[in-house]
Parts: structure tokens; C-alpha cells; sequence
């Protein structure tokens, strides 16, 4: 029998993990890999690869690689995914500079050392093979290589002639949930010192009407608890919620709740997803209906008199209004509407009623519709009416797409507000102009005018309408010229033929990504067109929010590959450029061109008071991750340890400044513990009174609370008025002084600067922004009382007369059509419901996940399920190309996969390919050795028009198509 | 003496695919080789069940028992190897293989095939452990360095569990206590010759792989209590 060549390393296999891991950090055992990273077989990996090597460059990592001394230190860094928002820690092995192992970050209350194939190969970062290198210019249709320094002096200057020519409305700030805090703050920042509110990012086409439907019922637009809080659920309700595929570290938490409190799952998708295939109960119901079939479920909720009556007497507001809209979807309606047998869901409401607390989940599939927002606060409605919202297990866990999508929403990367969400009123400019420290009046000579300053932006998901519509029809000066993707995919928005068609039609095309991304192909553009290459979030430190609200630190875990530039240390240098890098970063130190980032954070620490990001000081941010094995593994909440009490991540809203150690809060609006220790209660933000109806809370409030009952926001005046002034110390009461003026009684919990009005209403348990009633009526939208309507395209046309859309009407500076889209019947020609999603493989427009073989190889053919019953009347057959054709005649060329998957009728393609238009392969079009290994075609070449009519929200869930064999 | 085991929980397998990326980021695996898969029965039906699959490190090990050249060993700890310099890449421990393990970093009759290539349970192989050379042929050699494979410390729902079997058991043994009993331990029966797994898996038409129906095989019995490699991070 064969043995080892020479005796194993004595004790080496025995020890335990602890002692062999600190004996390996100590010794320097771990095996040195170096040579193989030189040597691995990636290249030789058949023929995808073959034009992965990289045309006569080498990248910095392997620059160093020749001479790695044995047994070099390795040292651990820790950072977080930047995948999905799950925020899994990942610990980075260093040597020498070169990122040559991944191991679990076991410590991490949140992901616990998991993670999904996707924050498995994050290390692939390290060999950077299809990275974009350096900056790029296209000059007649040649990518060329240039400079930094000419790139950033052409683009500029371009950029400032259209602003001369056409005003700052005319240039497009695109922004990124894959940016840190830090970036997402300072971009916002940036687009406002440029002059126009024309600044948007993924959030408007992933959570938007979650974000404003949400807020708009309770306060905040944010998932209520955390992932760890569902292992106490007694009842998980999934709507239009792929997790296994989408936020897979989340079914830990998940099965978990399963497997201990024999909690059920119930999952509602009109696709059998991998989480249907975990669930105890699966409704299919017909994409676009979710009203339909949670006011269908609510209808036996009523009916059998299973709703919190005693809850929703002293913390909801306009339940009876929703009780008269739920009287008409009776069984028999809803079955008609959505598909789902009255019997399944009346034992569907059982079980939610009768374990309770139980969650609700929802993620793109109820959020991607043009009635999205009434969609979002329909689910919101079930789980008032359960006494669900502010219990721990129970809550609307809405999971956040991106690693920093929360953050980047949080600090206002959004047409429709500065950092806060304070809106873009002259208040809101004030404040901010306060802790940015310059005046207000010249923040307002930036801008075209005071209207366009204070009016909401193009949101991204219509930048190409803003480019096409006619001057006349816009409420700006000019359509758009210029156009900056500042980390964003193109093919995750819909009409990708409209879009190609804005791109050519700019006088400026801009892409600032570490990947080139499909914009880099999509256009035929000649010239005036650039790449400029940006680190990833391994190669820079900051924060970044996780969906649960914590906020976590990524140290920096190698330096930036090849040419690549950190996203803050380019703001910096067009802000140089522009003229105001003085204004961008007066508080904030700057080595060389790099803002510093903890300063960054202190400066949004200053301002951030109406969410509470103002306790989260980098100091306390660091020590969390350094302390993470101290938390709880459920409550999130640390026992012992430097930061005894608090909950990981100081998650939002974190009070006061950081000096009064506000513990976060894990759970949102749970009155069962006092506000200084995260409890909270729902934001009084509609007022006190509507009709004469009281919107504030009766009999309920946070443990602790000098105020045994409602109560509005906290102000200076409510303060004075109970006496509680006199707690405000000298320094406090100046600043409060000097924002108010002759009026410091305005001066509120989210303009008083010193922190001070929070801090005293803690001290006597008041939540800062109020005490008030969650309300069922948003009396401010276009459907106050969520009703359904009928997608724009929909096969079902005998319900359109029922259930119309709206009317046509112009919002967000554009023309946006409803009635004139829904009115055109393409039923007969187009019969197929067509919806999307992703795939756990990959993530968003897919570049980077494109570009990593680990990856790549799982999925390598872009695809389409087709249920058997319309393969077989098509004459499809199993693996077959076929042509899918979209409602407006966009087309894409894609392998059938025929399956029960989805229901009969309705057709589904995963959205992260690209890189393939229209049945043409663009591979070649890419930079040389920037291509992703799979390229594909985009799903959205083949989506339609239809936008929400609160956010503009895309409409990508339900559309129609027709598919023939190609 | 710790007897290492992996054990996949097909209660808890998503078919997230982290397992295979883990392995390859570790071992740097190329293109076209995959020591590690994900297999889906009933995929888009209900019923659908997906399981993590690589070489079990069988007792009996049936690919050790056809080697024509005796190139396989199993250690002290139960881990099943191979000395790549042997390895004439025939393919018989690919046929006899019940779980499809065995890979060949190329196609083509009569031992063009190239080394065979499999799991190692993240330890390597007859080289001294942690060499340059171990590494390159092999891959990481993490036991020797006092961690478990990384496909199950990377797991994103601890469904696929690795280490001394006993401790993999009291881990799983939990879950079956607290859900009731399932399908279970995929693969069990079939890897460690308990009796009524055995005979369940032949009843219910043979390999994992076919799917063609039945519930999974029994996970038979389940070790006792004893000591070992910890493994307790595993458990949630």
C-alpha cells in the first residue's frame, strides 16, 4: 500500500482547527501558490478561453510573482461580498501582495463562513484575466489605449461644453449600488455640485417601489429585520422571491426556521423556483396579479376574523378602507384574475394565521411592475392585518438586490432625493449645505434654475427616453448629451433597440467599471466614446450596508489591478477638472487624488439624521468586524466583548452621534424594547390627523417612553413644550440656535446638527420620528388603496375593461404612456407571458460574473423555459435555438429549455447575458482580452415598455412574446 | 482515530453551486474538470431535490479494488488518494466509481485520457504535504493543515457537511430529530455499506445518478458518539 513520499508533518493532521489555523498564521505553513497562480491550467481550459490572454501586458499582481520568498507571511484580510446584500464576510489570504486564498469567515453572525458559488470565487478577482486594463478611447471605431491623464482632460472638457451648451441637465450621472457608502455619498454629492438632479442607480429599476411603497406605509423602505431574525419565524411567506438563487446564504436562516420551528414555507412565484422546490406550499399564479392574490388571501383572513384586531386598532390606520377593496375579491374573482383556487389560498391564510409571527419576503418579482408600488404595500397590508411588522420573526424581510444597494439608496444616489432622503426641496439643500459647508447660494448657481434644482431628475430607467424625446415634451432645457454608466449594465433595463439607438444618438458615451460592461458593445458609435478602468471593492476599503440595514467595513484587500483607479479617486479628478474638487472635499483629507474614506464617513455621520446613519462612526464600524465571532448568531446582538449591546453593524437607524453608543436597531418599529436600546415605533411622516381620524399610535408605544401614547416627530417646540430642553447641554443648544435662528422650534430630529434633540428624546424613551399609525392608504398616490391592474401587455384582454391602467400622463421631466400601450391588442400575435430573473451563477448585467471561469463554466448558454404544452403546440423541441420575439419586436436568439418550471403560457429568461444582439455575436467589438468568457443575449433586448407610476419602476415581470423555432 | 465522511443533506442543498466554485478557487481546478458537481432529480417539478457529489472516500473503496495498478490508498483517517504518477488513466475506477468521481483532463481511447483527477477531501496526495509539488498535482492540502475541505466550510446552507463522521453525524442527527426524518443522507448507504442502505439503493434501481424514483437511500445507521476533528462551526 502506498504511503506519503516521507512522513507526514507530525501533528499537523491531529490539531484542531483553532490551533492549526493560528499555527499557520504564525509559521507561515500555508502552502505557498504562487507558481501554480503562474502556472494554473485557466488558460488551457478549453477554446472560451483561448483569447483570455491578455495581448502583450502583464498585470501588476504577476508583475511581482517571480520571486516569492517560501514561506512569506500571509496575512488575513477581511472584507464582504460584493455580490448580493446578503453581506457575507470573505477573509482574503495575502502574500506578498498577491490575494492567494479564500477561507470562510466562520465569525460572521450573518453568513456564519457560507457562501454561494458566486462569494466562492470572489478570490478570482486576484487573476483579473478579462478585466478592462486601462483607459479606452474609441477612435473611429478602434478602441485605442490612452492615459488617465488625456482621458479624464477629454472627457471633461466635452462633458463642460455640453453643460456651456445645453446646461448641466444635459449630462446623465449614472451611479452604483456597487459602490461603498463612502463613493454612493460622495457621488451624490458630486452630481450636486455639477448642477442637475439627473443622477439615478439600480435601485430605481431593482427596489424603488419597494423603497417608496414601503416608507410610504410605515416610515422607512427597508427590510424591517434581518436574515438572522427569520430563524424565529413561525411562518415564511415568499412572494416573487427566488432566494436560493438570488440571496442563497439567506435559506440558511431560512431552513434553519424550517428544520427547528417546523416553521412552513410558502412560496408564491409563477415559476417553480429552487426555493418553491424547499417550500410546503407553492402557489403558481399568473405574473402581474399579486394584489389580486394577497387581497384573495386577506379576503379569508377577514372572512374568518383571523386579523389582529387589538394591533390594528392601536398601530394601523385605514384598515377599513382596505377591508371594502378586499370584500371584492371573492374566491371566485380571484381565481378568476390570478389562476390560484380559492380552496389553496384559504388554507394559505390559515397558516399564516395561525403561526404567527410569521415573514414576508418579496424581492423583483413583485417589485417590476407598473403597479409595483401597489404591489409592495399590498404585502405590507397582509402583514399589518397579522400583527406581523415590529415583532422579532415576523416583519416584510424585504431582500435588497446588490451588496450596497441599500446604501447607495440610503445615501441618495436617486433623482428624487439628496443623501436621507431628504428630498430635494429647498430645506433639504439647506441642510445639506450646512454639513457640506458651503453656501446654499452657490450650490444654486450650479443648477440651471431653482425649479430644476427642486424637481425630480430622468430616473435611469427612462435615460433614453431622455435622450429621444422631443425638447418640447421634456420639463428640462435640453434632452440628454451626455451619459456617464458609473458601474451599471446596460442589458438589466428594458428596450435595449431604444437604448442602442440613444447611445448612438449622444454627443458623449461614457463607461467607468472595472469590466467593460455591454454598453462597451451595444452601440455602433464611432468616437467621442470612453472606458475608463475602476477598482473593484477588494481593491479599496469603506462600508457598505447589507439589506438587514448593518454596516459592515471592507478593508482593502490588494491594490488596484493594472491601471484601475478607485471610484472615489476619480470623482475626484473630473471634480478637479470641474472645478469644485475644493467644495467635494472640504472636510475630507486627500492623499494625493484619494479622498480619504474615513473622513467620508464622518462627514455622512454629520448629516444622515432622519435615518439614523449617524452613530455608525468608522471607529465603531471597524471594531464590529474585528469582534465578529462576539454576536449573537440570531438576535445579532454582541454578549460581552468590546461592543456588549450592540447589534452587528449598528444597523440603521443607529441614533445620535456616535459617542452616545446607540446600539442600532435589528428590528424595525418594535416598540417591546426602549428606543436606547433599538427599539423604535412607526415614523409619524403623514402628519398627526387625516379626515379627523388621529394618524397616531393609540395605546402603544416603546418600552420606557415618557409619553404613554402617540406622538408626532420630535422638534425643538415639542421639547420646549415638555420641558425636556433644559437636558440639552450649552454646545447643543447653539448649534440648534444657529440652524434655527428666530425659529428654533422648527429645528427638528433631522436638522439639528448636534445631535442633541435625539439624544434628549432617547434619554426620556421617545422615538425620534414619532409614534404614529402604519397607514393602509397612501392618499398621496395614484391608488391610494393598492388595487390590481392588468399588466400594459397581458393576454387576459376581458379583464382590461375591469381592471384598466392608467391614464397617459407626464412625470419625471418625460411623457410616460400606460392607456396607449395597454389599448393596442398584440395578444393574438404575441401569446406568451415573458418574465425574468436571475440565476445563482450570476449577478446583474453579469460582466464580472461573465468574466470568471469558476463561474462561467456552470452556465454557458443564455436560455429560455418553455413549458412542454407550448414547446409542443410551437414544435419546439428540448435544446433547441429558437427566436424569442418581444411585444415591440426585439428579438433574441436563445436554446429552448423546455420545462415545468413555468406554468403553461408564460416563458422565462434569465437577465445577466449580454454581449450577443439580435441573433449577432459582438464578441469582437469588445477590447482585446476585455471580453467575458460567455457572452450571450441580453433579455431585455426582447423586454417592453411600462414604467410604475410613483417611482418608474421597469416593467420587466410581465410582457408578451411569441417563440418560433430559429 | 477520526474517520472523515461527507454527507450531504439533500434537505438543505439549494444547488447554489458554491461547493464547486470553493473547489475550484482552492485547488485552482481547470476548466473541464469538476471534482466536485451538483446533481438535480426532478429538476422544475415538485419533488425536486438536488444533491452535492464528489468521491464519497468510499470504505470498500470500489475504484481501489479495479486500479489495474494499484495507484490508490486510503488513510489512516479513511480518505481515499491516488499517486498521479502511477495513474495510467485507464478508466476503470471512472466505470466502478458509483458516484462519478473519477476525471480525465482528456478525451480519447486507449490512455490518452491523461491522469485521472478527483476529490482528496482537500489533502493531497503521496507528496510531502504542503510541497509545491503536492499542490500542482493534487491540490491543497488543507487537513495537513488542520482545516476540512472547503467545499463544506464554504456550504451555504451547511447541506453538505464534511469531517470525522461521528462529529457529521451528531450534526445531522439534529436536524432529523428536529424536522422528523427525510430523504436524508444521500449516497450514505451506498459509500459505507450499511446493510439496509445497501440494499435500499439497489431496490430503488441503483446509482444516485439514474433518479429514476423512490426516495432516497436510507442513510442507515448513525455512528455514535466519539471524539475527533471539530466540526461544530458546521452546524447551525
Amino acid at each position: 500500500m502506498l504511503i506519503k513520499k516521507s512522513p507526514a508533518t507530525s501533528g499537523g493532521r491531529h490539531l484542531s482547527r483553532t490551533l492549526a489555523q493560528t499555527l499557520a498564521s504564525a509559521t507561515g505553513v500555508t502552502v505557498d501558490r504562487r507558481a501554480f497562480l503562474r502556472s494554473s491550467g485557466i488558460a488551457a481550459g478549453g477554446a472560451a478561453l483561448a483569447s483570455a490572454l491578455p495581448f502583450g501586458m502583464v498585470k501588476k499582481a504577476d508583475a511581482a510573482t517571480p520571486a516569492a520568498p517560501a514561506g512569506a507571511p500571509v496575512k488575513q484580510v477581511k472584507s464582504v461580498c460584493t455580490h448580493c446584500s446578503v453581506g457575507c464576510t470573505v477573509i482574503a489570504e495575502v502574500q506578498n501582495g498577491v490575494w492567494i486564498g479564500q477561507e470562510p469567515g466562520f465569525d460572521s453572525p450573518i453568513n456564519l463562513g457560507s457562501h454561494c458559488a458566486k462569494g466562492a470565487s470572489v478570490r478570482e478577482h486576484a487573476h483579473g484575466e478579462r478585466r478592462l486594463r486601462y483607459p479606452m478611447k474609441m477612435v473611429d471605431g478602434k478602441w485605442t489605449r490612452v492615459g488617465w491623464d488625456q482621458a479624464i482632460t477629454e472627457i471633461g472638457d466635452k462633458l463642460l461644453a455640453i453643460r456651456e451648451k445645453s446646461g448641466p441637465d444635459s449630462v446623465f450621472w449614472l451611479g452604483s449600488a456597487k459602490h461603498s457608502n463612502e463613493q454612493a455619498y460622495l457621488f451624490r454629492k458630486f452630481a450636486a455640485l455639477w448642477g442637475t438632479n439627473n443622477v439615478d442607480h439600480q435601485a430605481r429599476i431593482c427596489h424603488s417601489t419597494t423603497v417608496a411603497g414601503v416608507a410610504n406605509v410605515w416610515g422607512y423602505g427597508a427590510m424591517t429585520n434581518s436574515y438572522n431574525d427569520i430563524q424565529k419565524s413561525r411562518a415564511m411567506f415568499f412572494i416573487g422571491s427566488n432566494a436560493a438563487e438570488a440571496h442563497p446564504v439567506a435559506m440558511l436562516h431560512v431552513l434553519k426556521a424550517k428544520e427547528q420551528n417546523n416553521a412552513p414555507l410558502i412560496v408564491a412565484d409563477p415559476r417553480f423556483t429552487r426555493t418553491a422546490a424547499k417550500a410546503d406550499e407553492y402557489i403558481r399564479f399568473r405574473p402581474g396579479t399579486d394584489v389580486a392574490l394577497v387581497w384573495g388571501i386577506l379576503w379569508h383572513v377577514f372572512e374568518n376574523g383571523w386579523e389582529d384586531k387589538d394591533y390594528i386598532a392601536k398601530r394601523v390606520y385605514g384598515m377599513d378602507d382596505i377591508r371594502a377593496e378586499v370584500a371584492k375579491w371573492t374566491p371566485a374573482e380571484v381565481e378568476r384574475v390570478t389562476g390560484v383556487p380559492g380552496s389553496q389560498l384559504k388554507r394559505v391564510a390559515r397558516t399564516l394565521a395561525s403561526n404567527r409571527p410569521g415573514t414576508l419576503v418579496w424581492c423583483m418579482g413583485g417589485t417590476q411592475h407598473h403597479i409595483g408600488n401597489n404591489n409592495t404595500r399590498a404585502y405590507c397590508v397582509l402583514q399589518l392585518a397579522l400583527g406581523n411588522i415590529g415583532v422579532s420573526g415576523g416583519g416584510t424581510n424585504i431582500f435588497r438586490g446588490h451588496d450596497n444597494v441599500q446604501g447607495a439608496t440610503d445615501f441618495g444616489v436617486t433623482s428624487d432625493s439628496l443623501p436621507g432622503y431628504y428630498g430635494l426641496a429647498e430645506g433639504a439643500w439647506k441642510h445639506w449645505a450646512r454639513v457640506w459647508d458651503v453656501s446654499y447660494d452657490s450650490l444654486l448657481k450650479r443648477f440651471g434654475s431653482k425649479a430644476l434644482m427642486e424637481s425630480t431628475g430622468i430616473p435611469v430607467s427612462r435615460w433614453f427616453d431622455g435622450v429621444l424625446e422631443a425638447k418640447e415634451n421634456m420639463d428640462q432645457p435640453n434632452p440628454l448629451k451626455g451619459m456617464v454608466f458609473w458601474g451599471h449594465a446596460p442589458n438589466s433595463q428594458v428596450r435595449l433597440p431604444d437604448m442602442k439607438k440613444a447611445m448612438e444618438a449622444l454627443e458623449l458615451l461614457v463607461v467607468v467599471d472595472p469590466y467593460p460592461t455591454m454598453t462597451a458593445v451595444l452601440s455602433d458609435r464611432k468616437n467621442d466614446f470612453y472606458l475608463l478602468p475602476a477598482a473593484t471593492q477588494f481593491e479599496t476599503s469603506g462600508s457598505a450596508t447589507a439589506s438587514n440595514r448593518s454596516v459592515q467595513w471592507r478593508e482593502k484587500i490588494v491594490e488596484p489591478l493594472f491601471e484601475s483607479k478607485t471610484d472615489h479617486e476619480i470623482m475626484y479628478l473630473f471634480a478637479k477638472k470641474f472645478g469644485f474638487a475644493e467644495d467635494l472635499c472640504k472636510a475630507i483629507k486627500v492623499n494625493g487624488n484619494e479622498p480619504l474614506i474615513e473622513d467620508i464617513t464622518r462627514e455622512w455621520n454629520r448629516g444622515m439624521w432622519s435615518v439614523g446613519y449617524t452613530g455608525q462612526s468608522p471607529e465603531r464600524i471597524k471594531l464590529h468586524m474585528q469582534h465578529q465571532a462576539t454576536f449573537d448568531r440570531t438576535t445579532l446582538r454582541a454578549n460581552g466583548g468590546p461592543c456588549d449591546g450592540d447589534y452587528f453593524g449598528l444597523p440603521w437607524p443607529c441614533w445620535g452621534t456616535p459617542e452616545i453608543k446607540h446600539p442600532g436597531s435589528a428590528n424595525l418599529y418594535d416598540p417591546s424594547l426602549p428606543v436606547a436600546e433599538g427599539g423604535g415605533a412607526f415614523r409619524a411622516r403623514f402628519g398627526v390627523e387625516r379626515n379627523g381620524v388621529t394618524l397616531l399610535a393609540e395605546g402603544s408605544y416603546p418600552e420606557g417612553s415618557a409619553i404613554k401614547d402617540g406622538y408626532p416627530e420630535v422638534t425643538m417646540a415639542m421639547l420646549q413644550k415638555l420641558g425636556f430642553d433644559t437636558d440639552l447641554t450649552a454646545e447643543e443648544l447653539a448649534v440648534i440656535q444657529k440652524i434655527g435662528g428666530d425659529k428654533i422650534g422648527t429645528v427638528s430630529w433631522t436638522t439639528d446638527l448636534s445631535g442633541g434633540i435625539q439624544r434628549v428624546a432617547i434619554k426620556h424613551g421617545l422615538n425620534p420620528p414619532g409614534n404614529a399609525k402604519a397607514r393602509c392608504v397612501a392618499w398621496n398616490f395614484p391608488d391610494p388603496v393598492p388595487i390590481h391592474r392588468e399588466p400594459l401587455y397581458t393576454p387576459r384582454r376581458d379583464l382590461v375593461a375591469s381592471y384598466p391602467t392608467y391614464k397617459d400622463t407626464k412625470s419625471w421631466r418625460l411623457p410616460t404612456l400606460y392607456k396607449s400601450i395597454q389599448d393596442r391588442d398584440v395578444s393574438k400575435e404575441y401569446p406568451i407571458i415573458l418574465t425574468s430573473g436571475r440565476l445563482v451563477e450570476y449577478e446583474g448585467g453579469g460582466d464580472e460574473t461573465r468574466s470568471n471561469p469558476w463561474l462561467a463554466e456552470l452556465q454557458q448558454d443564455m436560455f429560455v423555459e418553455i413549458n412542454p404544452f407550448d414547446a409542443n403546440n410551437a414544435g419546439i423541441k428540448d435544446g433547441q435555438m429558437v427566436w424569442v420575439e418581444g411585444a415591440e419586436k426585439g428579438r433574441v436568439k436563445v436554446k429552448a429549455m423546455v420545462t415545468e418550471r413555468v406554468g403553461r403560457g408564460v416563458a422565462f429568461m434569465p437577465f445577466h447575458f449580454g454581449g450577443v444582439y439580435q441573433g449577432q455575436d459582438l464578441r469582437s467589438k469588445y477590447p482585446a482580452g476585455a471580453d467575458p468568457i460567455v457572452l450571450g443575449e441580453a433579455a431585455n433586448t426582447a423586454t417592453t415598455y411600462g414604467y410604475d407610476s410613483v417611482t418608474q419602476m421597469q416593467e420587466t415581470k410581465t410582457t408578451l412574446c411569441r417563440i418560433q423555432s430559429a | 482515530m477520526a474517520r472523515m465522511k461527507f454527507l450531504c443533506d439533500a434537505e438543505r442543498c439549494i444547488e447554489c453551486n458554491a461547493c464547486v466554485t470553493a473547489c475550484k478557487n482552492e485547488n485552482e481546478v481547470p476548466w473541464g474538470i469538476n471534482r466536485r458537481r451538483v446533481v438535480t432529480i426532478n429538476d422544475g417539478k415538485p419533488g425536486e431535490r438536488t444533491i452535492s457529489v464528489a468521491c464519497m472516500h468510499c470504505s470498500d473503496a470500489p475504484c481501489k479494488a479495479v486500479c489495474p495498478v494499484d495507484c490508490f490508498y486510503q488513510t489512516d483517517e479513511g480518505v481515499v488518494l491516488h499517486n498521479k504518477d502511477l495513474c495510467i488513466g485507464c478508466g476503470y475506477c471512472f466505470y466502478a466509481c458509483p458516484f462519478g468521481a473519477p476525471q480525465y483532463p482528456q478525451a480519447g481511447n486507449f490512455g490518452s485520457r491523461g491522469k485521472m483527477d478527483k476529490c482528496t477531501f482537500c489533502s493531497g496526495g503521496p507528496e510531502i504535504d504542503n510541497s509545491d509539488a503536492e499542490f500542482k498535482k493534487y491540490g491543497r492540502n488543507r487537513l495537513a493543515e488542520g482545516k476540512l475541505p472547503l467545499c463544506a466550510e464554504m456550504c451555504s446552507t451547511k447541506a453538505l457537511l464534511a469531517g470525522d463522521a461521528d462529529m457529521v453525524s451528531a450534526i445531522y442527527r439534529e436536524r432529523v430529530v428536529a424536522r422528523g426524518f427525510g430523504s436524508g443522507a444521500w449516497g450514505w448507504g451506498t459509500a459505507y455499506q450499511t446493510r439496509s442502505g445497501q440494499e435500499r439503493d439497489r431496490s430503488a434501481g441503483g446509482g444516485m445518478f439514474q433518479g429514476t424514483g423512490g426516495p432516497g437511500p436510507n442513510p442507515g445507521a448513525i455512528p455514535g458518539a466519539g471524539g475527533g476533528m471539530p466540526t461544530q462551526k458546521q452546524g447551525l
